[in-house]
């Protein structure tokens, strides 16, 4: 199955004020793998997620995503397949209501009301907050707003899940929970965050990234206890490595 | 300036109501047409915005009171007439709920007076002529703080001409205009100078964001002076009809709908409709509110209205001890309603 | 700011309550949006000396906060709290309408205190009742009432965003806010120049969270409209709810219950 394929071939990116945020970046992941992004601050990481679903498209290099190129004509296709979480929840919890949310792209997809609310359900149940339903957004703790973007994604069932700092300002619980409910996750899945242990908990599979290219790419295990790449690239070793 | 429930009569609430909804369906359709997907959201979090702004307080200078922004100008100059519009009337219409401001009657009063004025004559007949992308920054605080006044000074002489119409408050126009005007005209100046020192703020710190929002704009209002008046000309031909009618069923168009369909018999009598609305006032003239009407001929409507709570003693005592059972009872329901609830849990 | 957090917690508290779970929260926020508005329209119908007849009438708000369990003290704060303009409208009344309308044992009552008194009764009566419609119907629902009532779409999918941001934006206010008294030394208002730039910084922020959240949209399928399902249902309960509370509004507006209860007693 070709499906759940995302390539990037030399992807080259800068902003309008021309900080060049990617530089020939290349990578491929394929079908059921489990990827991990890190980097330091302003690697390029944000601006390569935003690539993933075509919110920005590369300025040069191609960007494959299942069968199709990434471009203009091929966007709804993209955004289907690939689904982002991303950093903010506040930001992706627009709707007045944790149902009417989860519900937004289900809608969007054109289903029937009653398909709608048979995802919106299904999806809140896999995150555990089916009981949080009629509440406004701003009624939740960060973890269940959490959960409740990821249930915003999943409910449209994407090929591909990709998530933006996943466990930032998570208390050590719903961290905890929050890795447990990756792991069920039968999806590709591309998560990008300075929580290394979490990539090492939840991803097989590990790309460094540094000045817009990618340093290493590689097997979790191998790259994250490789003191000497880590520190090259401003980061280093996984908490739980450390001995103290 | 919040226009209040408890002063107004249901026919110029209804009025403004139906003018207030009718331009909100307008700017609706408008932004239908020609709209950026950008400005969903960006319509959302402005409202929100305004809102939290108008949260904080400043010290207005050389006194010693404080104020707060208003936001009509901001967000016309920001969006432009038509999404401003409807940000507006979503935030008088969160205000009404969450902090009790006017009431829901008094919100189509509301929507009005802060929405149409700043959107639709100080930003497309005083604002955008005037400035520029270009124009330096005094310019746009000056030009801004006319604006301000503006559409202050009408908003307020609009809460003056509904209250008058509506007759609960004896303030004669005169005195209530003089009360009200100079006020806002303070209020008006001070909105236009943090509107303009807001936008300056922005244009100099991060220029590229008023220049992002104003592509989601999107649509260039074209208003001319002409379009203006005709639509007003036709709004005041309207409204004018409308409150004609229903001030010539007075003492209430309502009253005289109720009275209609609880079923009490029409009265007998000539049914000539070429005078309507003579018939209709000799109808309310004999209503039982009214019966206490002099028997003079003339303006027997006004009349009967200044004499009508001429009671005796008796029945005022009658009246009191009413309301003191009325109010026993209500209080009593309400506590019975608590002592079931605890009882059930 | 003290008055800041006051006013934020203020309607923190207001959208709790909104989520209870009673009888009245759980009718259709059509029905109360509608017996809502048929109140209003009640109470500022009668004419400007109207007292007697006004006070049946405040049945309908007891009922909200009794069988909706929202405190009376809260509403009543929040009444006090808004009551100034009218107030001051109101109580030019007395002072220019001066004749007698009622002579109680020789005490002469003024039409302009009559008339004055019943704008405050009518604003009692209206303001407490809109608190409680959204003391008692979450917001949400409200909007959805709306919707359902024909009002454009574009105006319900605002007050959804304003609703659901405005939470968002206060508390990020408020940071800004206490920042600033941090090292203001707690001077309790601040100077214009002050106050320009926290809110060009507002703005700011808030424009740029606007192009996230369109980014989020965009990827969970945005295409320019909102698409709202519909789910709240009208059931028995509501009907009867909505025919008998406007039933009583009828016939408080149609008889003098004050009065025929007085000459009862008499």
């Amino acid at each position: 199955m070709s499906h759940h394929i995302i390539d990037f071939k030399d992807v080259h990116f800068a902003y309008p004020d021309g900080t060049k945020a990617l530089d020939g970046i290349s990578f491929r992941i394929t079908h059921g793998e489990s990827v991990g992004i890190v980097g330091a601050n302003g690697a390029g990481k944000s601006t390569l997620i935003s690539h993933m679903n075509g919110y920005l498209l590369p300025a040069k290099g191609t960007i494959t995503i299942g069968d199709l190129y990434l471009n203009q004509s091929t966007l709804s296709h993209a955004r289907k397949t690939v689904g982002v979480v991303f950093q903010n929840p506040d930001d992706q919890l627009f709707m007045p209501t944790v149902f009417d949310d989860v519900a937004f792209g289900p809608l969007n997809l054109g289903m029937t009301e009653e398909r709608v609310v048979e995802r919106v359900n299904e999806a809140l149940d896999t995150v555990g907050c089916l009981h949080l339903k009629d509440k406004p957004p701003h009624h939740l703790s960060m973890g269940q707003k959490r959960a409740v973007t990821i249930a915003g994604v999943i409910a449209m069932q994407p090929d591909i899940l990709v998530m933006d700092e996943p466990a930032a300002s998570l208390d050590p619980k719903s961290r905890r929970q929050l890795i447990n409910l990756l792991k069920e996750f039968r999806h590709t899945k591309i998560i990008a965050s300075h929580d290394l242990d979490l990539i090492m908990d939840v991803c097989g599979r590990c790309l460094v990234i540094s000045d817009g290219k990618v340093a290493a790419d590689g097997a979790t295990g191998e790259l994250l206890t490789n003191e000497h790449l880590l520190e090259e690239n401003n980061l280093e070793l996984p908490l739980s490595l450390q001995n103290r | 300036m919040h226009m209040a429930d408890a002063l107004l009569s249901p026919a110029v609430g209804a009025t403004f109501w139906a003018g207030s909804l009718g331009v909100i369906t307008f700017c609706a359709k408008k932004l239908k047409e020609k709209i950026d997907d950008k400005i969903v959201p960006l319509m959302g979090v402005l409202g929100a915005f305004i809102f939290a702004a108008q949260m904080i307080n400043f010290t207005i200078p050389g006194t010693g009171s404080s104020g707060h922004l208003g936001g009509g100008m901001i967000l016309a100059v920001i969006l432009g007439p038509y999404a401003a519009f409807i940000v507006m009337a979503s935030v008088l219409f969160i205000q009404v709920l969450f902090f009790a401001d006017g009431g829901l009657l008094a919100l189509g009063c509301n929507i009005w007076n802060l929405g149409i004025y700043p959107c639709f004559i100080a930003y497309p007949l005083i604002y955008k002529p005037l400035v520029h992308a270009g124009s330096n920054p005094k310019r746009i605080a000056i030009v801004a703080m006319i604006s301000g006044v503006a559409a202050l000074q009408l908003g307020a002489f609009s809460v003056v001409i509904e209250t008058l119409l509506s007759g609960r408050s004896e303030l004669p126009f005169g005195t209530f205009i003089y009360m009200m005007l100079p006020i806002h005209l303070a209020i008006g100046a001070m909105e236009g100078f943090i509107t303009a020192g807001v936008i300056n703020f922005v244009r100099s710190a991060r220029p590229e964001i008023l220049e992002s929002v104003s592509v989601s704009k999107g649509l260039a209002p074209i208003i001319s002076l002409k379009n203006v008046l005709a639509g007003f000309l036709i709004l005041t031909v309207v409204t004018g009809g409308a409150l004609s009618w229903f001030a010539s069923s007075n003492p209430d168009g309502l009253e005289w709908a109720i009275e209609k369909v609880s079923g009490k018999p029409e009265l007998t009598g000539q049914e000539n409709i070429t005078h309507a609305h003579k018939q209709i006032q000799e109808k309310t003239a004999f209503l039982p509110d009214y019966s206490f009407k002099r028997d003079d001929e003339g303006s027997a409507k006004e009349e009967s209205r200044e004499v009508w709570p001429n009671i005796s003693a008796g029945t005022s005592v009658s009246g009191i001890a009413g309301a003191i059972m009325v109010a026993g009872l209500i209080l009593l329901f309400g506590l019975g309603i608590k002592f079931l609830k605890i009882k059930r849990d | 700011m003290l008055n800041f957090d006051k006013e934020y917690f203020n309607i923190g508290y207001l959208d709790i309550l909104s989520y209870k779970n009673t009888f009245v929260h759980r009718l259709d926020p059509r029905v109360k949006l509608v017996t809502t508005i048929v109140f209003v329209f009640m109470v500022v119908s009668f004419p400007k000396y109207e007292l007697s007849r006004l006070l049946p009438f405040f049945i309908f708000p007891v009922f909200m906060s009794a069988a909706g369990e929202i405190p009376v003290g809260f509403i009543l704060k929040k009444l006090l709290y808004v009551s100034p303009f009218v107030l001051f409208v109101a109580i030019f009344n007395p002072l220019l309408e001066t004749a007698a309308i009622y002579n109680l044992y020789g005490i002469e009552i003024s039409g302009g205190w009559v008339s004055c008194i019943s704008i405050m009764i009518r604003f009692v009566l209206t303001i407490s009742s809109a608190l409680l419609l959204i003391a008692t119907t979450s917001f949400p629902g409200v909007c959805r009432a709306l919707e359902r009532l024909y009002v454009p779409k574009v105006f319900v999918v605002q007050i959804f965003f304003l609703y659901r941001y405005l939470f968002v934006l206060a508390g990020e206010t408020m940071r800004i806010v206490r920042a600033i008294n941090m090292r203001t030394f707690g001077k309790k208002n601040y100077g214009i120049k002050i106050f320009i730039s926290t809110i060009g910084l507002l703005f700011m922020k808030t424009v740029e969270r606007s192009e996230r959240i369109y980014h989020s949209m965009c990827s969970r399928g945005f295409n320019g409209e909102i698409r709202l399902l519909k789910r709240d249902k009208t059931g028995f309960a509501d009907i009867l709810f909505a025919v008998a509370a406007i039933t009583v509004f009828i016939i408080f507006r149609r008889y003098d219950i004050t009065k025929i209860l007085g000459e009862l007693a008499i």
